[in-house]
């Protein structure tokens, strides 16, 4: 049976990606601190982001300049004038059963639209960004469908969001976990939104197969999770062809999508635009002065780390997809310029390593100098690849100077490995005398060396070291004329 | 004061009488102090929030609700040295002219117990009519200030719409609404909107006044002042007796020297119907949040999901005006209606805006009745909601076009006020005042 493709599938799937701008130090629209995670559940609230009766909303003008970044970021166009509007819905995370947004209809003109990002499987359109307002948090016992009751948090009530809006350019789940990491990676260089942030990035998804209805799927908390349910939705939609047009929601520990709605479109929603909010005016020299100080975005900064440090193609991208990557990788050449070793060990060795343990980026214990001065013994034949790699796997989970292993392996510095000669040499006499005759054997004795060695010994010098034994050894036993 | 207050309590102007923050309030308040309002006793209408003391709406869902903050103008009047003496009885979250759909029962007209005070803000003018405060605060989203100082023969004015802050007015329609004055004379209205035109940074659409000082404008002279008279002002549904004190009146003003014009208000028929939807549609919006959930009625039978709490304690804590106007709302914003509804009340009041504009390159204020009829009777119109929603027929334009507007009385019949209104270009309480204390000298009216 043949293995259906993606693209016979006709896969099509749009990103919705909820973004908080953590650089804020406010809520959207009042003065509660928007470090929310610091603090007990229902403890950072006020009348206005709790919506009492007679409270108003009051923009926080910075995150215009935050959304305009990211506006720039993705290449989008920018309205002169952009206004809010009301989002009509009950539901108990929203305090005031209504939440301030944008919209693109009606009158409506959101921060910026129409632009798009270019991923490796092809450019993704973005159809709008809009700013709003986080609803406050939903917890549950057990799953949304079984749980008894539900307690709200309203820490998160009124923390700025940026809504980005993709159309269904997305070929297959693997694209969309590319552009999320690639989007994530945008967001961090701009430095409105620090990813690594509980929920700070969240992507709701709808996906359409060939024939079929779109079904939008919520509550994906992760990009793992990305991945997951929208294989999960091809998988169930393959087996319903047809369906219906619904809302699912991701359930992470069962890993299935459950029916949460079917069909509520935005028509229910009952848009309207916010009198209590005036409409803000973006001027031409604003927009200007963001493109001025624009950062390096990672596309910019993959390319200047092929240029300059000469690293593939295949690993700047890997290092410059997490700016907390690419920062340290910076940091360690300035410190020891060997960009290819330790682009090698940023885009393999420790992602590996990472994955192994399901760690973070950011929770590597190891600091910059740490990588360098592996570096160097590495760049200086001191120690070979393997050995490298080994002390590498050693010092990441303690985050330690790689000295007390440095020294360990400087026993197997040229007298040391001088006298592992000696020792292969006096165990193997039959081979020592057949090498003479045969090359090949040579091969054999660098073997027994390495074995030694526990593989830490350099390849090349041990090759040295055993054919000046042979040659030696040779003209010592020749028969005296 | 408040002795008086309970002498009177027939008259139900009052919610709630906060004789022990009152008292706190006087202790505080520092006689050497350069304060405008030292000692005034006013009464605030009960959707303007004060720490502290309960603000109910008139609607039992609020019945105990207490804000943790004063609104705006409170935090204005009281660092003025005003002092509270009570929330008074409204329309259910400003919703009629009457104040007769209150969750705390209707209040009566202080001339006339069998008849209504007007409304929304009925109690306030109730309370200042007859004596039980100095001045009030109302709020006004179609005329609920204009409506009861004219059936009580006060003076009420709307403001600009900016100029006074809505931080605290708990939101019925936020694009019409103003809080704003309601006294015995326009002196008193003078100084008490001086005193809350600060402009206020927690609400995003205050402007504030600047330097402008109202209570100057009083006595300065109107001659040569062009003052149109629209036609359409004077309806089939106004009363003989309202037109001829407001005639009259307008003519008292010719003699001292304003140059009157009769003109037209073209768009004022679609006014009250566009009004209507625009309101209605941002109550629906505006109410959402009153589910019971974090504060209000809330339904302790134990309702099994969120929804069916929700449904519960919306039901039973709205009064049914509030529902029909949620309801109608709803609609109006309802995909497939919304073009239909709201979006063409939009346009309507764009045209209404660009017609007031022309008409205010022509004539410097805008004069007719206040209110069509005298003060009708308790329960007169309450089962026939049409009814009610004309009595606003001259009011609403104000508001759709965000254009200061005031009620003085001009006249009496049959022992019953009538108000005349004056509207003026935004920002230009000035003139209304210059024209407002001239209407005072002349006409017959006096407040007992
Ligand atoms: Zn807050």
């Amino acid at each position: 049976m043949r293995q259906e493709l993606d693209s016979d599938l006709g896969i099509k799937i749009g990103l919705e990606v909820h973004c908080q701008i953590t650089s804020l130090r406010t809520k959207l629209f009042c003065s509660c601190p928007s470090n929310y995670r610091d603090y007990e559940p229902n403890s950072v609230i006020c009348e206005i982001c709790m919506g009492l009766p007679g409270s108003l909303p009051r923009l926080n003008a910075k995150v215009i300049e935050s959304a305009l970044k990211i506006a720039l970021a993705l290449n989008c166009e920018i309205p002169p004038v952009t206004n809010f509007f009301r989002k009509n819905y009950f539901y108990p995370d929203t305090p005031k059963n209504f939440q301030i947004t944008q919209y693109d209809k009606a009158g409506g003109v959101p921060i910026a639209h129409n632009g798009f990002l270019d991923s490796w499987q092809g450019r993704v359109r973005i159809r709008r960004i809009q700013i709003e307002e986080d609803p406050g948090k939903l917890s549950y016992d057990g799953n949304i469908v079984t749980s008894p009751y539900a307690l709200v948090d309203y820490n998160r009530a009124g923390i700025a969001l940026t809504e980005i809006v993709t159309e269904p350019d997305l070929k297959n789940p693997r694209h969309a976990r590319e552009f999320l990491f690639k989007l994530r990676s945008i967001l961090e260089h701009i430095g409105v939104s620090d990813g690594s942030l509980e929920g700070a990035i969240r992507a709701d998804a709808n996906i359409s197969l060939a024939g079929g209805k779109r079904v939008e799927i919520k509550n994906v908390s992760s990009f793992k999770e990305v991945d997951r349910a929208l294989n999960f939705e091809i998988t169930r939609q393959k087996r319903l062809p047809g369906g219906v047009m619904e809302t699912r929601h991701w359930d992470e520990v069962r890993r299935v999508t459950v029916t949460l709605r079917v069909k509520e479109e935005e028509e229910g929603y009952r848009y309207f635009p916010e009198p209590d909010l005036s409409p803000v005016t973006v001027s031409r020299d604003l927009i200007d002065r963001l493109k001025a100080i624009m950062p390096e975005l990672p596309d910019q900064r993959r390319a200047r780390f092929v240029n300059e440090f000469k690293v593939s193609d295949e690993v700047a991208k890997i290092i410059t997809s997490e700016k907390a990557m690419a920062d340290f990788f910076e940091e360690v050449i300035l410190l020891q310029y060997s960009p290819k070793i330790i682009g090698g060990w940023l885009a393999v060795d420790i992602p590996g390593y990472l994955k192994r343990r399901g760690l973070d980026f950011k929770e590597i214990g190891i600091n910059p100098s740490h990588l360098a001065e592996l570096a160097k013994e590495l760049a200086d034949g001191k120690i070979n690849d393997n050995v490298a790699k080994s002390i590498l796997m050693k010092i990441l989970p303690v985050g330690e100077s790689p000295r007390k292993y440095l020294e360990i392996e400087n026993e197997m510095d040229e007298p040391s490995l001088r006298e592992i000669v000696t020792r292969v040499f006096a165990r193997n006499s039959g081979a020592v005398e057949e090498a003479r005759h045969d090359p090949r054997v040579i091969d054999f004795l660098i073997g027994q060396g390495m074995k030694e060695t526990r593989g830490r010994a350099d390849h090349a010098l041990l090759r040295k070291l055993i054919s000046e034994k042979l040659s030696q050894e040779s003209r010592s036993n020749q028969p005296k004329p | 004061m408040f002795d008086e207050i309970r002498n009177k309590v027939a008259l139900n102007a009052y919610i709630t009488v906060s004789k022990d923050q009152a008292r706190v309030q006087a202790e505080k308040a520092d006689p050497k102090r350069d304060a405008r309002l030292t000692s005034v006793a006013i009464a605030v209408k009960d959707n303007i929030s004060t720490a502290g003391i309960r603000t109910t709406c008139g609607s039992k869902l609020l019945e105990d609700y207490v804000p943790t903050y004063d609104a705006g103008v409170v935090s204005q009047i009281v660092d003025e040295g005003a002092i509270v003496v009570g929330k008074t009885n409204m329309d259910e979250f400003g919703m009629g002219s009457s104040t007769e759909f209150s969750a705390f029962g209707p209040t009566r007209n202080p001339y006339d117990e069998s008849r209504v005070p007007g409304g929304s803000s009925g109690g306030s003018a109730a309370a200042v009519a007859a004596g039980i405060a100095d001045v009030a605060l109302g709020s006004d989203t179609g005329g609920s200030i204009r409506c009861p100082a004219s059936f009580c023969g006060l003076v009420g004015l709307k403001p600009t719409y900016g100029l006074v802050s809505r931080f605290g007015l708990v939101a019925y329609g936020n694009s019409l609404e103003q809080i704003g004055p309601i006294t015995k004379t326009v002196r008193e209205t003078a100084l008490l909107l001086d005193c809350i035109t600060q402009k206020d940074p927690r609400d995003a659409t205050s402007v504030g006044k600047g330097k402008a000082q109202y209570i100057e404008e009083l006595d300065a002279d109107i001659d040569g002042i062009r003052i149109g008279i629209p036609s359409d002002f004077f309806g089939p549904g106004t009363d003989g007796r309202v037109t001829k004190s407001v005639w009259k009146t307008i003519h008292a003003l010719e003699e001292e020297g304003a140059l009157v014009e009769e003109t037209q208000v073209k768009s004022l028929k679609y006014s009250l119907p566009a009004y209507y939807i625009i309101a209605m549609s941002e109550a629906s919006s505006n109410l959402a949040r009153f589910d019971g959930l974090r504060y209000g009625l809330q339904d302790k039978k134990g309702a099994r999901d969120w929804s069916s709490l929700f449904i519960r304690d919306r039901s039973d804590g709205f009064g049914s005006e509030v529902k029909r106007r949620i309801i109608m709302g709803t609609f109006a914003l309802s995909a497939g209606y919304i073009d239909e509804f709201y979006l063409k009340a939009q346009r309507v009041r764009t045209i209404i805006r660009s017609e007031f504009e022309k008409l205010f390159k022509r004539f410097d204020a805008l004069i007719g009745p206040t209110m069509p009829t005298l003060p009708f009777k308790v329960g007169e119109k309450t089962s026939d909601p049409l009814a009610m929603y004309m009595t606003d027929i001259d009011t609403v334009p104000a508001n759709m076009a965000g254009l200061p507007a005031i009620s003085v009385p001009c006249g009496s019949a049959d022992s019953l006020p009538i108000g005349l209104q004056i509207m003026a270009p935004p920002f230009r309480e000035d003139i209304i005042f210059k024209i407002g204390s001239m209407v005072e000298k002349i006409s017959s009216w006096r407040s007992s």
